[in-house]
């Protein structure tokens, strides 16, 4: 079997702790920057309170498939989250990735979470294809799901409006030869 | 697409009606060889208002329950149903009741049987369906047979009734398998 | 357009209220035909009983979701409430973007290809655009579902999004595709909402 699924070399992938208040803290101090919350959600941003923080910890498990805190491999420090949400029958799931102190961004984590959060898809969910959405403009995303395997498959056109100004929402998939193809790692050996 | 996914030739499968179903289905559990044939469970009569309680109750996501309800006259018959515990392994469980001994053995299982494996492989998506049964009941490890299913292994004296001690089976059928035996049938 | 052009009513058909005890027992036959249900659902089919739809509506009244507009189709064969035939839906709203997803449906056969549809589609564009005062509308459609693809074609929906197999029906993969509409490309917008019908 593959080593550790959920240890890559920066980052590891861990359960949300509702009880953390370091946890909750976190999530709290995530939604102070509006660009990032922009940049994840269409729900029309707003900071939130312990309490909304503590519930989104809560029912981090409560969907099909899995939600994973990332943390350093060293301390317990919650640098942002990563998602699938299944559509089991079809074998297709969403993904959702955030990293969510702009002092984290551009280091690696990011890509690194998209890596392991596809090998969890394709060799334990069992997936066929993993979909996301990302906002138009957001070039950096962009570039780090095309890295990792994803596909542009289209975009809605003035899906969201920010500072009264339109963005498209660009709709990107990876299907499980496209995530062979790129990911080395995804030929997996089985001990004999 | 498949013309209708829930007919099948003498049967159809259709959804619970605990308005009208509820007096025939509790009636099933007066036979206690219908009950031993079922289940390990130890043999119980079935109250009308548990059985109620249970003909309204949703089905969960994993769970996909049926009646079974003949084509000639709409009758009830019995019930079939697909259980996923672990959807990443796309393995289901199925469980098969035809309720009146006087419809056992006119094809009913077998014709639910069929409808349901095309529904677990063409609508729910499976990679292979399983199936638990006791060494007691040759009838119905006929009509799985005959529905494509292969014995995979016993678990050897898991049961006990009647002083007896024997074993329960456990069958298994590959989407290939099903697949192949499959792809030339025209609905 | 002005408030005393009609929202609700067409010419064959209307777009009315859901009546759980009435529609119960249609809606539960519409959930045996899996042929339908594969057209306008992604969901695993599955037949429901009246009971079991009843409760579904129970527990949508309790919701109270600001964010969705659910109408019956009925016909206006009669003077009281009209047979149902069908659903029409205004869902998924954000509203601070101003968008939307539009899904409809007609269950039997034998009452499509008699411009209902078309009906449906027209009040619905109007009531999106005009009383909820949106900007743009989604509608999603599975790869073969030719007629549909055709029907938000000629509506002036155009095709944004292809994702690749990401529907596993009868044994093969389909792509899924999500068609868009934006207020000001409302084909021949000088008479709003008569766009082309050629059933």
């Amino acid at each position: 079997m593959n080593s550790h699924l959920f240890q890559g070399s920066l980052l590891r992938l861990t359960a949300a702790n509702p009880d953390s208040s370091a946890d909750v803290d976190a999530l709290m101090r995530w939604a102070r920057d509006s660009e990032y919350l922009r940049l994840q959600e269409g729900d029309p941003a707003m900071p939130r309170s312990a309490a909304r923080a503590k519930e989104i910890l809560s029912n981090a498990q409560d969907h099909d498939g899995a939600t994973f805190i990332l943390r350093p491999l060293d301390d317990e420090r919650a640098l942002g989250f990563v998602g699938l949400w299944a559509n089991w029958t079809h074998g297709d799931a969403w993904l959702g990735i955030g990293i969510g102190d702009r002092a984290d961004w551009s280091k690696g984590y990011g890509s690194e979470a998209l890596r392991l959060a596809l090998r969890y898809a394709f060799t334990e969910l069992n997936l066929h294809r993993v979909s996301l959405t990302v906002l138009e403009g957001n070039a950096r995303a962009i570039r780090a799901y095309e890295k990792a395997g994803f596909v542009l498959e289209g975009q809605a056109r003035h899906y969201s409006r920010y500072d009264g100004q339109w963005y498209g929402e660009v709709f990107m998939g990876v299907l499980r030869e496209d995530w062979e193809e790129k990911d080395s790692s995804s030929k997996i050996q089985v001990p004999n | 697409m498949a013309s209708h996914l829930f007919h099948g030739q003498l049967i159809r499968l259709a959804a619970a009606n605990a308005d009208s179903d509820t007096d025939t289905w509790a009636n099933w559990a007066r036979d206690s060889e219908f009950l031993r044939l079922l289940d390990s469970d130890p043999a119980k009569p079935w109250s009308r208002q548990q059985t109620r309680k249970d003909l309204e109750e949703e089905p969960k996501p994993h769970a996909f329950p049926f009646v079974i309800r003949t084509l000639a006259d709409d009758r009830l018959v019995g019930f079939i149903g697909l259980w996923i515990p672990n959807w990443n392994h796309g393995d289901g469980w199925v469980g098969i009741g035809i309720g009146h001994r006087d419809d056992w053995g006119k094809g009913y299982g077998t014709d639910a049987l069929r409808v349901l494996l095309r529904y677990a492989f063409t609508e729910i998506n499976l990679r292979r369906v399983s199936l638990g049964l006791f060494a007691y009941n040759p009838r119905a490890q006929r009509a799985y047979e005959k529905a494509g299913f292969v014995l995979e292994g016993r678990m050897r004296q898991a049961h006990h009734r009647d002083g007896q001690r024997l074993d329960e089976l456990c069958m298994g059928v590959l989407r290939e398998e099903w697949e192949e035996k499959n792809s030339k049938i025209q609905d | 357009m002005s408030i005393s052009d009609q929202l609700f009513e067409g010419e064959h058909i209307r777009l009315a209220p859901l009546d759980p005890e009435k529609d119960a027992e249609t809606e539960s036959k519409w959930t045996h035909d899996p042929d339908y249900q594969r057209l306008i659902s992604a969901q695993p089919v599955r037949p429901l009983s009246p009971g079991q739809i009843k409760k579904k509506y129970e527990e949508a009244e309790k919701e109270k979701k600001h964010n969705q507009f659910v109408f019956a189709l009925r016909t206006r064969e009669d003077d009281g409430a009209g047979r149902l035939i069908g659903f029409a839906r205004i869902e998924h709203i954000e509203w601070n973007h101003a968008h939307g997803g539009l899904a409809l449906g007609i269950a039997s056969p034998d009452d499509r290809g008699k411009g209902y549809g078309t009906e449906a589609l027209r009040l619905l564009l109007r009531y999106a655009f005009d009383e909820l005062n949106l900007h743009r509308l989604t509608a999603t459609v599975f790869e073969y579902n030719t007629v549909a693809l055709r029907f938000f074609e000629k509506a002036g929906f155009v095709i944004e999004v292809r994702r690749r197999q990401a529907l596993n029906r009868d044994g093969k993969r389909w792509d899924w595709l999500h068609l868009g509409l934006l207020r000001e490309e409302m084909k021949d917008k000088d008479s709003r909402f008569k766009f082309q019908d050629s059933n």
